[in-house]
């Protein structure tokens, strides 16, 4: 039935051998076939940054870059992902250099208890990624146009998947205004 | 598990009654935390079917059953020949849901009635034969068209709604070879037997969906109404394609969401427009004529105006942009 080769059976229980690249490093492990990837990530390989908050994919606090796009990690299985590249917030840093939207946010005050912020970073990041490649979003008035200027109600509107319970939104949309405006 | 091909897929589940097909998992991986499914093997098929957009002889597109939500909403030709396509995927979920979700997943998610995912209540669509525990509770999101004294919910799909109104087909693979199906008869209404939400049987996986080459289909638009500016299943929706020609309508799509247990194509408004000036008056008269038969719940009356409100601007809205 075309079964995968490194998986092995256990009664009902079913582990699998997967690699990720996470941040740049190769991580190879064994996973139960149910672990989403931000278990395997924060219990299996020590990577907290991507934060458990709903684990149903309603806060976002979970956002990271699968193959380069952005994801909740909690509604992902990590067996599905077998050698996909992963970038936490963790993996953004260049040379001890905070990243632009890192230090945005810090200049900003883009956060009050901090939980939400790796998510909303890494959101960010890959909202910015989408705008550049002319995604157009739910506000966006001209569905054809070329060029996606962001402005507020766009930047709210694409970051409308991660939830901020300290409401730091007033913060967070002129951090991330500031990167996007270079 | 992971089977090497789409007939490799469709075997693994015909041998396992009790296993599922997982592509995106943003709703099948929720409901299994919630223990509301509980299948035994998930037949991994997000790599199997096609991820990619295609132009179709006809002039229409082929959408692989595995192109993320967020990529076909962005699609150029999407966007223009099929914009309430777009428009429909982009007024759903997040931006990070729509990366994961997929096109066929998203046309098979389950119903966001709460009592669907509440394992302590009794609901015929998760456990059939325990009673339905809406039609007495909260009703306010469900529906109020074509449900039954087993199931009020509602199909939850912005994009279903959208290919309704387009006329796209659904291919699925089965044991004996393909289907096309009208998409307009994938998904069904409750009746006795609301754990089936579409007429697909258990190891029939979609593969595309086929939206149709009629040119008008790009005057089209989405609209939809809930209770937070973003990120929210719909109230009411409506998706509406509109072919006017000197004032008088030469052709017509409409379909309705957040109102049935599935996206409801509105034939009747369809038929009564059909020929007739494309007036404000006219597109009044046809949505009253097609929400004649709603039957609201006691929280969710609210529904049959807006309904008929939301299909008045839809329309006018379309009409005048011509």
């Amino acid at each position: 039935m075309g079964q995968h080769n490194g998986w092995l059976r256990k009664g009902r229980i079913v582990d699998a051998e997967i690699t990720l690249r996470v941040d740049g490093a190769e991580r190879r492990l064994t996973v139960d076939t149910r672990t989403t990837l931000l278990d395997a990530l924060r219990e299996r390989l020590g990577i907290t940054s991507p934060k458990k908050g709903c684990d149903h994919g309603q806060c976002g606090a979970c956002t990271l870059l699968l193959d380069g796009r952005r994801v909740n990690s909690c509604l992902a299985l990590a067996v599905a992902y077998d050698g996909s590249e992963i970038i936490t917030a963790e993996g953004l840093a260049e040379n001890g250099q905070l990243h632009p939207l890192q230090r945005a946010f810090v200049e900003h005050d883009g956060y009050q208890c901090g939980y939400c912020t790796p998510g909303q970073i890494v959101s960010a990041l890959g909202m910015l990624d989408e705008a550049e490649a002319g995604w157009p979003s739910h506000v966006t008035e001209d569905l054809n146009v070329e060029e996606i200027v962001l402005d507020d109600e766009e930047i709210r509107e694409r970051m409308s998947g991660n939830l901020c319970r300290c409401a730091a939104y007033a913060n967070i949309v002129p951090a991330i205004r500031e990167v996007s405006d270079r | 598990m992971r089977a090497h091909d789409v007939e490799g897929a469709v075997a693994a589940l015909a041998e396992a009654p009790n296993a599922e097909f997982l592509a995106g998992g943003t709703n099948l991986v929720d409901l299994m935390k919630l223990g509301v499914e509980t299948p035994d093997v998930l037949v991994d098929v997000r790599r199997l079917t096609s991820d990619r957009v295609e132009d179709l002889e006809d002039g229409g597109l082929r959408v692989g059953a595995a192109v993320p939500n967020s990529v076909l909403a962005a699609d150029r030709k999407v966007r223009t020949r099929y914009p309430a396509l777009s428009q429909a995927l982009l007024a759903g979920a997040s931006g990070q849901l729509r990366n994961l979700a997929t096109t066929g997943g998203n046309l098979l998610q389950r119903t966001r009635c709460v009592y669907f995912y509440d394992t302590t209540t009794p609901c015929n669509k998760r456990e059939p034969g325990s009673g339905c525990s809406a039609i007495e509770g909260h009703n306010k999101n469900h529906a109020i068209l074509g449900s039954s004294e087993h199931c009020v919910a509602t199909h939850p799909s912005d994009m279903a709604v959208a290919m309704a109104a387009l006329d796209a087909f659904v291919n699925v693979l089965g044991p004996d070879g393909d289907r096309r199906i009208p998409i307009e008869d994938l998904h069904r209404l409750p009746g006795d037997e609301p754990q089936r939400d579409t007429i697909l049987e258990h190891c029939e996986l979609i593969t595309s969906v086929d939206l149709p080459p009629l040119r008008f289909l790009s005057n089209s638009k989405y609209r939809k109404v809930r209770e937070r500016a973003s990120y929210a299943f719909a109230l009411v929706s409506v998706a509406a394609a509109l072919d006017v020609e000197d004032g008088v309508v030469r052709d017509i799509r409409i379909a309705l969401g957040g109102v049935a247990h599935k996206p409801w194509r509105a034939t009747k408004a369809e038929e009564t427009l059909r020929g007739e000036p494309a007036s404000e008056e006219n597109f009044r008269a046809a949505a009253e004529i097609e929400l004649e038969d709603a039957e609201p719940l006691r929280d969710n009356a609210f529904k049959v105006p807006l309904a008929r409100n939301v299909m008045v601007r839809t329309l006018l809205e379309l009409s005048e942009e011509r």
